[in-house]
């Protein structure tokens, strides 16, 4: 008997040896990814990478400066549309729960979370590019707004159903109308988990590309023209990676070392802030 | 003036199809203390909480019936304006969590977009905490968060807010059932201060309380209004058979 | 009850009645038509802002709805000409109008099935890790944000890297093991895509080991269980279904995953003969051949495979959530 029980007992720890060794196991590629791509990247950054435009073939002293700034205003652009809209359709959603409109506002927001993100270029393609005569950035933005959208409706109705009823009751025994309570009141005190979310929104789409296949397409020179082509930084190191010429293999390494902490630094402050900014109820 | 300052006719309220507070006619006057009190479930809160329109606010919830505050309807007003002259202290104090003090108690002003000069604001603040005792707690700490506060100091911050309005009635929910015995206490002789200035209404479970701080008690049970008379008057010599068992303790 | 007052009486017209404030230090009050006023504004903007967030919430709605309209719409012309040879067509010539998605859809469902087989036993791990064993501390916390970190990094960086690391190692396990050295191929795309859906189903699994009620857990120790028996025998059938919701939605995400994977699948549109293969998925070959596609069948046919994978995510992830939904209820 002894001996069947100490085989259990072993079988238990061979068991939770395995978990840690597998879960140790999947951080090891990450870092291993991580390690590679700034070591590979970061000689390749210098003033003149950052603010150069891409150079032909053959020529050196290339730069990102266009997928720099194109990625900025694409953000830019799509966090105009998709934050404003998101928080408020959040609002609705938390403070109209049971209404049939709020039932199938979250059902198609559920839906859209799980569209593959071409999918969406697609969409923006012929929504935007056709109509426009052209590829633009514009066009890219929306594709990344409307996946920007899921993230904050989320975050916003989760953060704003979590807040005691009493405090809703506190300001409209004060007179206050309901856009004030909301506004002056429910959304202060939530802000830091509608920030998380928005901050979490802009940190998923700035390494997006698939939507920007085909509607911003990328440009090769610098531009703040929305309704032109715009290049970005994922979309300039796909092309550039999947080129046969070793200079923009060269480029799309320093880009993919700037884009990748670009977006650990996202991810991270995001942690930090919105831990930092959490109202005490 | 009228001594009576809220007159209810035929007050009914309901949530969806369950009636929960049936045909209540009560006359409260003028800077009295009013204590609302009955078992649980009797519909003195939801009673209390039609007097100010806070009782639309949950989903299918509706009234009937008349609540007239100086001779005016205020099931026919607009919740704003009733809110303005009826304020509310709750049971569990719900301070803003991000305001200071001093914007709490100004926050009936602040967050509904009041400009006031800050010579004013300051003697609003001062006034308003004089009258629950509180100024001198806390008025060197005014821009502290209202969270940092204990529990009863928090419950007198949200009176202060609400008196802050310069409201005709003040409306009580248990204020003191989530009170230590000090605070209490505190919470309870402030009724005697505000009165003189205001008309309160207090939902209490708590008889000793009602007989402690009232001048009328109402006696509600099972949605209806039972009793209704001064509170010495119905302790000792309690009319309907049902306020003397509740008073007596066979039910709570 | 009247009191004097060295203060005004203050009147409101309203109501047409006095009435006193008594107190030594009464505040100058404010003018109460000013507030009157500031109500009626207010009474008006209440409405414009319930309003609004309406139309906003109605706006989600509809965008979803264009969504759909705008794939089937442009999909039209493809499914009059290819029918529903469409779907089990194993050609896809488009200089010639032929389009049968089979390979893509053998593509797709290789490198999914064959990454979410990789990946789960290292989510699993990582779930019951962070579920049972160690819930709080910093290890655990570090895990959890490493992991999470796994999902933050873009789909083209991991493109890259397996591009320009991965690739190079598996041709030579290629050449060891006799295969065709591309390098480039199904099994690749698999390798890495599977590093990608981890965070899904770690955090999933996570979420759902951590509500298995600690009375039930209890019950077995109390019966002589070790913990590897109290994880078998009470914590993975009581999240039996979560566990599966959490493999769904890895899945939905392997389904739409477009630019590691259009990178070193090798792109070809034949059918791939065993999993070392070249080959490619819906989404890689919308990816490389939407811009290029010059005629209006070619490129309604690309559309229709974008439905395909639309309807296909959607259902998945759909499935996904209201086992999630039925789990925590």
């Amino acid at each position: 008997m002894r001996n069947h029980v100490k085989y259990r007992i072993g079988k238990s720890i061979g068991f939770q040896a395995l978990t840690i060794l597998l879960s140790v196991a999947c951080v090891v590629p990450l870092i291993f990814i991580l390690v590679y791509i700034i070591q590979a990247g970061i000689t390749k950054i210098n003033w003149q990478f950052l603010t150069n435009l891409p150079k032909p073939v053959g020529e050196k002293g290339g730069g990102i400066a266009n997928a720099l700034l194109g990625s900025i205003i694409i953000i830019a652009t799509s966090s105009v549309i998709a934050i404003p809209f998101g928080i408020l359709c959040g609002i609705y959603l938390s403070e109209n729960k049971n209404s049939k409109l709020a039932y199938w506002s979250r059902l198609c927001i559920d839906v859209l979370q799980g569209i593959p993100s071409i999918v969406i270029g697609i969409v923006a393609y012929f929504w935007l590019v056709k109509p426009l005569g052209g590829f633009s950035s514009l066009s890219g933005s929306v594709a990344l707004a409307i996946m920007m959208l899921p993230i904050v409706v989320r975050s916003t109705e989760e953060t704003l159903l979590l807040l005691p009823d009493s405090l809703r009751e506190a300001a409209y025994a004060l007179g206050m109308p309901f856009h004030r309570v909301i506004l002056k009141v429910i959304v202060p005190c939530g802000i830091s988990g509608i920030l998380s979310g928005v901050m979490l929104s802009i940190a998923r789409i700035t390494g997006e590309t698939a939507p920007l296949l085909f509607t911003a397409f990328g440009n090769p020179y610098l531009s703040t023209n929305i309704f032109k082509p715009m290049q970005s930084l994922p979309l300039l190191i796909f092309n550039y990676a999947t080129s046969p010429y070793n200079d923009w293999h060269d480029l799309a390494w320093g880009a993919s070392c700037i884009l990748l902490i670009w977006v650990l630094l996202l991810n991270i402050s995001t942690k930090l802030l919105t831990r930092k900014w959490k109202v005490q109820l | 003036m009228e001594s009576t300052i809220i007159r209810s006719i035929n007050y009914n309220a309901y949530f969806g199809d369950n009636h929960v507070v049936k045909n209540v006619n009560i006359e409260i006057p003028r800077n009295n203390v009013v204590a609302v009190m009955g078992p649980s479930g009797c519909g003195k809160t939801t009673f209390l909480r039609g007097v100010n329109r806070m009782h639309e606010l949950i989903p299918g919830a509706t009234a009937k019936g008349q609540i007239m505050l100086n001779g005016e309807d205020v099931l026919e007003m607009h919740p704003i304006f009733v809110r303005l002259k009826i304020g509310m202290v709750f049971q569990r104090p719900n301070p803003f969590p991000n305001l200071s003090i001093y914007d709490n108690v100004i926050a009936g002003y602040k967050l509904n977009g009041i400009k006031l000069p800050k010579a004013e604001k300051d003697k609003i603040v001062e006034h308003s905490l004089t009258r629950v005792a509180l100024w001198n707690e806390v008025k060197d700490s005014l821009t502290k968060k209202g969270s940092f506060l204990s529990g009863g100091q928090q419950q007198r911050l949200c009176i202060a807010r609400a008196v802050a309005m310069e409201p005709e009635v003040l409306l009580f929910d248990e204020p003191t059932s989530a009170l230590d015995p000090i605070s209490t206490s505190t919470v309870e002789e402030l009724f005697h201060e505000l009165k003189k200035n205001y008309t309160l209404i207090i939902v209490t479970h708590n008889m000793q309380q009602a007989a402690r701080v009232s001048d009328k008690t109402a006696f509600f049970y099972m949605g209806e209004l039972v009793e209704y008379d001064n509170t010495k008057q119905m302790f000792t010599n309690p009319k309907d058979i049902r306020t003397q068992n509740y008073i007596t303790g066979r039910f709570s | 009850m009247e009191q004097q007052s060295d203060n005004a009486i203050l009147t409101r017209p309203e109501t047409n009645s006095g009435r006193v404030i008594i107190s030594d230090k009464t505040p100058e009050p404010m003018s109460d038509t000013k507030r009157i006023k500031k109500s009626y504004r207010q009474i008006r903007a209440e409405k414009w802002f319930r309003h609004l967030i309406f139309y906003v919430a109605l706006a989600t709605i509809i965008l979803v709805l264009g969504i759909m309209v705008t794939l089937a719409w442009q999909s039209k012309l493809s499914i009059q000409s290819s029918g529903f040879g469409f779907l089990w067509g194993k050609t896809w010539d488009p200089v010639r109008d032929v389009f049968g998605v089979y390979p893509f859809l053998l593509g797709t469902l290789l490198t999914s099935f064959l990454a979410l087989i990789l990946s789960i036993p290292f989510s699993f791990a990582v779930a019951i890790f962070l579920g049972e064993y160690y819930r709080k501390g910093w290890v655990p916390d570090l895990l959890k944000n490493t992991v999470e970190l796994i999902a933050a990094v873009p789909s083209v960086i991991y493109g890259f890297w397996g591009l320009a690391v991965l690739v190079p190692i598996v041709r030579g396990f290629e050449t060891k093991i006799g295969v065709d050295p591309v390098g480039l191929g199904i099994f690749t795309s698999s390798l890495i895509l599977a590093i990608m859906i981890i965070p899904y189903a770690a955090s999933l699994g996570r979420s759902m080991i951590q509500m298995v009620p600690a009375n039930l857990k209890e019950a077995a120790y109390s019966l002589g269980a070790t913990r590897w028996e109290v994880i078998r025998s009470v914590i993975l059938p009581y999240t039996r279904s979560g566990l599966f919701a959490g493999i769904m939605l890895s899945l939905g995400r392997a389904l739409g995953e477009t630019m590691a994977v259009t990178m070193v699948i090798g792109n070809t549109s034949l059918i791939p003969k065993n999993i070392f293969s070249p080959g490619n998925t819906m989404a890689s070959v919308i990816a490389n051949e939407f811009t290029e596609a010059d005629h209006p069948v070619y490129l309604s046919a690309l559309i229709e495979l974008g439905l395909v994978l639309f309807v296909v995510t959607v259902i998945i992830n759909m499935v996904g959530k209201r086992m999630i939904k039925g789990f925590s209820n």
